[in-house]
């Protein structure tokens, strides 16, 4: 990844092991000092703050919850008014303020294309507030919002930004750093609205050891979870991580959230997932 | 004076006093009655004689929450809403107050549903004093652009946010003879905005992040001390504009309120109706004055106590309604005169609620009436 500017400071208030503030730290080296970013309620507002410090090395907007987009939008027309064409504006977003209530204004910026990067730090719940339940929480998770486990399955936030037809929707995750900085890379150098969905494992609201951040998020791709993969334009699909190699109960046995996962729930989520991959290969394919 | 005399709606008044502060964002969402302003400020856009972004977001809420950052990096901002658009704002006004971002926005005043209505009534912006926005309360098309251009001075004097009130239809839908100042007279009555912070990796300044409670409260106290500020900021504004123009707006307004024993109180449009009926009451032998409220917020208290002092009855109409109190200037009437000497008897009528027409002719009588009666503590309902 050759030489890193550090944008994220130490001392910072996320947990020992935070997956969310390793992502950060990578996702803001890469792109540098001339970003502005807008970052709503979130464990991430929590690692930039509180005042007078502040963690991160580049100006913050903190916007309300539900308004993330709409705050990059309205930052980014005032900045290239200002003849500030080329400085970045990053909005930093849980899946909360991204799935669920700030995504009417993600579907509007994304329908006017507005030119901002829009980075989902995707723990699938409200860690912050306890980890309860999100529209990302997966199917049969325990949150504390889901004590039996969520009976509906995890909204799929990227297609539906796809079907925007945006210039660039991806996934990635801090298991797999390198394609992680290269897809940043790769959407700073475009324009246009931009989003990568990052999945980010928590480790008290899933239940994992503070050593265990990195197997996890490495576990969510190679068991096809969560595939790493990239849409330009709406419908040029590339997978970009490993393929599915591993069963999906190597995943959940690893998580506290999946205890109460019986064999006939285990057996459905393998044949969801084994379903998504097959979906995706054909989306790959049609796009070659 | 200088300037063009056209015909113009108190919306594309409004617009046009948008045109000339020059503002260089306007993220708007179309809502009745206020479409007319989105429309005109995109067409003069669009021929190139409006040189700002136009953002058109989902949502009103969407609208308020770009216009801060916005605003923040530096930015004059404008924007319009109504009714239900103003109300889904509601949580963002805030916010924006608390960034001291000096938006200027126009709002046409419009009934809240449900049930769905489109009368004006003020009910929609009187539910947004306590977000801290400076509020302004116009009775004609002229006041309308002259008002938005002021409120822009003002606004970014003391960094809170201004909204300029329209009533809805008989303001913002009538036509009538307006003065477009020139250009030249409006960019040197409201310089370029050149705030001293703004958001820019270049200065590293940050606004949101958690604050302590002695942080908190400190802030809510400077939100305080600005808003203190707004009436002497407002006169002087006021001044100045009639000394480039001929046109005066105080923050209040003393029409035949010499020797009165009547003062009606009330704000936007009811003012030109108020005015006429007070001339009637004047050539029936009644000594009634009208005392129109123009900023609403601030409350300028002082000058309330000072022009209302002496005066036996004062006839505050409402075309508001706030469950469970009444009128809302009733209510912050009797709070500001609560106390002072020769204080007078407030009678609270609600009038026009819902967009009720209320003619010179009741006005007359609700004077009479008032005059005739103590003052009841509760609001009266009348049409």
């Amino acid at each position: 990844m050759g030489q890193m500017t550090e944008m994220l400071c130490s001392g910072h208030a996320a947990c020992p092991g935070c997956m969310e503030a390793l992502s950060l730290r990578h996702v803001i080296a890469e792109l540098g000092p001339d970003t502005v970013a807008v970052i709503p309620p979130s464990c991430l507002a929590i690692i930039a703050g509180p005042q007078p410090l502040s963690g991160l090395r580049i100006p913050v907007y903190q916007p309300t919850l539900e308004s993330s987009a709409a705050a990059a939008s309205g930052l980014r027309r005032a900045l290239d008014v200002r003849g500030r064409k080329d400085t970045h504006v990053v909005a930093l977003a849980g899946d909360g303020g991204t799935y669920d209530i700030g995504f009417q204004s993600l579907s509007s910026a994304a329908e006017r294309n507005e030119n901002i990067l829009y980075v989902c730090f995707d723990n699938e719940g409200y860690m912050n507030t306890g980890a309860q339940k999100s529209s990302s929480t997966p199917h049969y998770a325990r949150t504390s919002s889901t004590p039996a486990g969520k009976l509906s399955r995890k909204k799929n936030l990227t297609e539906i930004m796809a079907a925007h037809e945006i210039p660039y929707a991806a996934t990635a995750t801090p298991g797999f750093l390198g394609d992680l900085v290269q897809k940043v890379r790769k959407a700073k150098s475009m324009r246009g609205l931009r989003l990568i969905t990052l999945l980010v494992p928590c480790l008290d609201g899933w239940g994992v050891p503070d050593n265990f951040g990195v197997a996890l998020a490495r576990l969510a791709v190679e068991s096809g979870v969560f595939p790493l993969y990239e849409v330009e334009d709406g419908y040029r699909y590339t997978l970009n991580g490993p393929a599915k190699t591993r069963p999906v109960s190597d995943y959940l046995d690893a998580q506290r959230r999946y205890r109460d996962v019986g064999e006939a729930e285990a057996a459905q989520l393998q044949r969801e997932v084994d379903a998504g991959w097959a979906r995706l290969q054909q989306k790959i394919l049609s796009a070659a | 004076m200088s300037g063009k005399r056209v015909l113009l709606t108190g919306n594309h008044a409004a617009a046009w006093g948008a045109r000339l502060a020059r503002p260089k964002l306007v993220p708007v969402y179309p809502i009745t009655p206020q479409t007319p302003i989105l429309e005109l400020l995109t067409e003069f856009q669009a021929a190139g004689e409006f040189d700002a972004e136009i953002l058109t977001p989902e949502s009103e809420h969407s609208v308020m929450a770009a216009c801060i950052p916005a605003s923040l990096a530096g930015v004059r901002v404008f924007t319009a809403t109504a009714s239900q658009g103003l109300m889904l704002m509601h949580e963002v006004l805030h916010y924006a107050v608390g960034a001291r971002a000096p938006i200027v926005m126009a709002n046409v005043n419009r009934t809240i549903g449900s049930p769905w209505a489109f009368w004006p009534d003020q009910t929609d912006s009187v539910a947004q004093r306590d977000t801290g926005w400076i509020q302004f309360y116009v009775e004609s098309a002229q006041e309308a652009l002259d008002s938005v251009i002021q409120a822009y001075r003002i606004a970014e004097r003391v960094l809170v946010p201004a909204m300029v009130n329209i009533d809805a239809f008989y303001v913002s839908h009538a036509l009538e003879p307006v003065t477009i100042p020139a250009q030249e007279l409006v960019d040197e009555f409201l310089p370029p905005y050149a705030p001293e912070h703004f958001l820019d990796p270049q200065r590293g300044e940050s606004w949101g992040n958690v604050v302590t409670q002695d942080m908190y409260y400190r802030h809510r106290r400077d939100i305080g001390a600005a808003m203190d500020r707004v009436p002497a900021v407002a006169e002087e504004a006021g001044r100045d504009w009639k000394d480039r123009t001929g046109r005066g707006w105080g923050v209040i307004e003393r029409y035949r309120c010499e020797d009165a024993e009547l003062a009606i109180v009330t704000m936007g449009s009811m003012c030109g109706t108020a005015r006429d009926a007070v001339d009637a009451l004047r050539d029936s032998g009644m000594a009634a004055g009208l005392l129109k409220v123009r900023l609403f917020r601030p409350l300028p208290a002082a000058q309330l106590r000072e022009a209302l002092s002496g005066i036996r009855d004062v006839l505050v109409l409402d075309r508001n309604f706030s469950p469970g109190v009444g009128g809302v200037l009733h209510q912050e009437l009797r709070a500001a005169l609560y106390g002072i000497k020769r204080a007078p008897h407030v009678h609270g009528y609600l009038a026009g609620v819902g967009g009720v027409n209320v003619p010179p002719e009741r006005i007359m009588q609700f004077a009479r009436d008032a005059r005739a009666s103590d003052a009841e503590a509760e609001p009266v309902w009348v049409k």
